[in-house]
This record gives C-alpha cells, structure tokens and sequence, in this order.
C-alpha cells in the first residue's frame, strides 16, 4: 500500500465513522459539531483528489457559513426535546433497512462496471486547476449562464429565508 | 494510486448513512443534516470523476460548485422553515407538523 491510500483509508474511516454519529448521537448540537469533523474529511477528500479550490470552498462555504448556521438553529429551538424521549421515529428500522439495502444496490452495481479500476492519469506538468476551473465558470462557451443562476438563486433563496423567519409581532421591527 | 472505486464506495457509504438520517430523525433539524451529508457524497462523486476522466473539462468541478451554492441555499431556506414552525408550534417533530394534513 501507498502513502495515499493508508491517507485516503484513515480520511475515509473517520469520516464514515463521524458521519455515523451525525445520525446517531442524541444531542443535537453534538450532531452538528460531528458534522463539522464530517465535513472536514470530505474537504480533505477534494484536497487528495487535487480539486484545491473545492477543498477551500468546502472549509469555508460548509464549515464557515453552513455548519454554524446549523448550530444557531439547534439553539434556537433546543428547549423542547432536548435529551429526553426518542430521537428516532417508530419506523427507524425500516430506513436502517432501506440505507443498508441503497448502499448493497450501488456496491452491487459498481462491481458490474469496467471503469472501476480505473487509476488517475498523472497531471499534466503546469497544469493549473483553479485557473482552468476560473476560465470555466466565467468563459461564454462554458458556464457563465449556469453561474449566474446560481447567483440568483442564492440571492432569491436568502431574501425568501429572511421573509420566512421574519417575525410581524416582535414590536420593534422595522423601528 | 487509489482506484476509483474506493472514491465511489466511500461515497456510496456516506449517502447510505445520510438516507438513513433522512429516514429515521425526529427532528427537523436532524433530517436536515442527513441531507447535508447526502449531497457531500454527490460532491465526492463529480470531483473523483473529474480527476479520473479528461482532466481538462472542468464540467465536474463546476457542477460540485453549483451543488454548494445550492445546498446553501437549501440550508437557509430549510433553517428559515423550521425556525418559523417552532416560533408558531413550539415543536420541531417532524410528526407533530402535520397543519397541512387532513
């Protein structure tokens, strides 16, 4: 075995093993600091894949912004249920079931497939990923258009989010 | 060299245990975070496709950068719902947010 794959093996375990507590964990804001181990971890995926802008973005965009978005939110509604009584549904088992089942189906269906051993080519020498991944997003015959619907969307999405948790009785709004 | 596959069953294990947060929680939040981990999975698998296919098309790094500004977005909305719910229901059971159901 390579350096890379007892790296790759290790980021992976952690990862799983993290995301597992995600799910399982009974505090909530237990759960969402395991997201943030969870998330860590696939950050250090893109950075094993070379995908380096991804890798920032991931730690930035889904630890900065996303996670603590998630910790604000588990605090503003933890007092109702927050230790005690069941944290799974009457029906937990069937999704145990149907998540076991997903992953059998998908393990089964890559085993089928020609392209799983592929290996990556090397890069090319001077090959810059951030650069070319710059040229894409903004360049007209690649995906300038894709780009700013994502920006609108953002935009439409957060002025929605603000109207939604708006609170009309809370006096001193708007004063 | 890691093969490709392990980047797809990694990938497919942390779907699985996100499906199975979606399934399973109570809490509106908690079903939330199991999609937060669905789409991180998504995101290996264009970014592991990126480095094993034609490195010079950077269609994969660009949809794992459209999925992040969705998932943003997905998140804020999602966030804005529940934070309404509980301030009108004081609860954020999945099953007890049931207005909508007759």
């Amino acid at each position: 075995m390579t350096g890379e794959q007892i790296t790759f093996l290790i980021v992976a375990l952690v990862t799983l093993g993290s995301g597992l507590m995600v799910v399982t964990t009974r505090n909530l804001v237990h759960a969402a600091l395991w997201l943030v181990a969870t998330l860590f971890g696939v950050a250090v995926t893109y950075a094993l894949l070379h995908a380096s802008f991804l890798a920032v973005v991931q730690v930035v965009v889904y630890i900065g912004a996303i996670a603590i978005l998630f910790i604000f939110a588990v605090m503003l509604t933890r007092k109702d249920m927050r230790d005690q009584g069941p944290q799974m549904n009457r029906n937990w088992w069937f999704g145990a079931l149907l998540a076991v089942l997903t992953f059998g189906g998908l393990y089964f269906l890559l085993q089928g497939w020609t392209g799983l051993s592929k290996t990556a080519a090397a890069l090319p020498s001077g090959f810059d990923a951030v650069g070319e991944l710059g040229n894409a997003l903004v360049s007209p015959d690649a995906y300038v258009l894709p780009f700013e619907v994502a920006s609108v969307l953002l935009v439409a999405a957060l002025v929605g989010a603000v109207y939604v948790a708006f609170n009309p009785h809370s006096g001193n709004s708007g004063k | 060299m890691v093969p490709l596959s392990w980047y797809l069953i990694f990938a497919a294990a942390l779907f699985s245990i996100g499906l199975f947060g979606v399934l399973s929680r109570r809490n509106a939040i908690a079903i939330l975070l199991g999609v937060e981990l669905m789409l991180n999975s998504v995101n290996i698998n264009l970014a592991a496709f990126w480095r094993y296919g034609n490195v010079m098309d950077m269609t994969g790094q660009v949809f794992a950068i459209i999925v992040f500004a969705v998932a943003a977005a997905e998140v804020a909305v999602g966030l804005a719902l529940v934070i309404s719910v509980y301030r009108r229901r004081n609860t954020v059971v999945a099953d007890e947010i049931d207005m909508m159901k007759w």
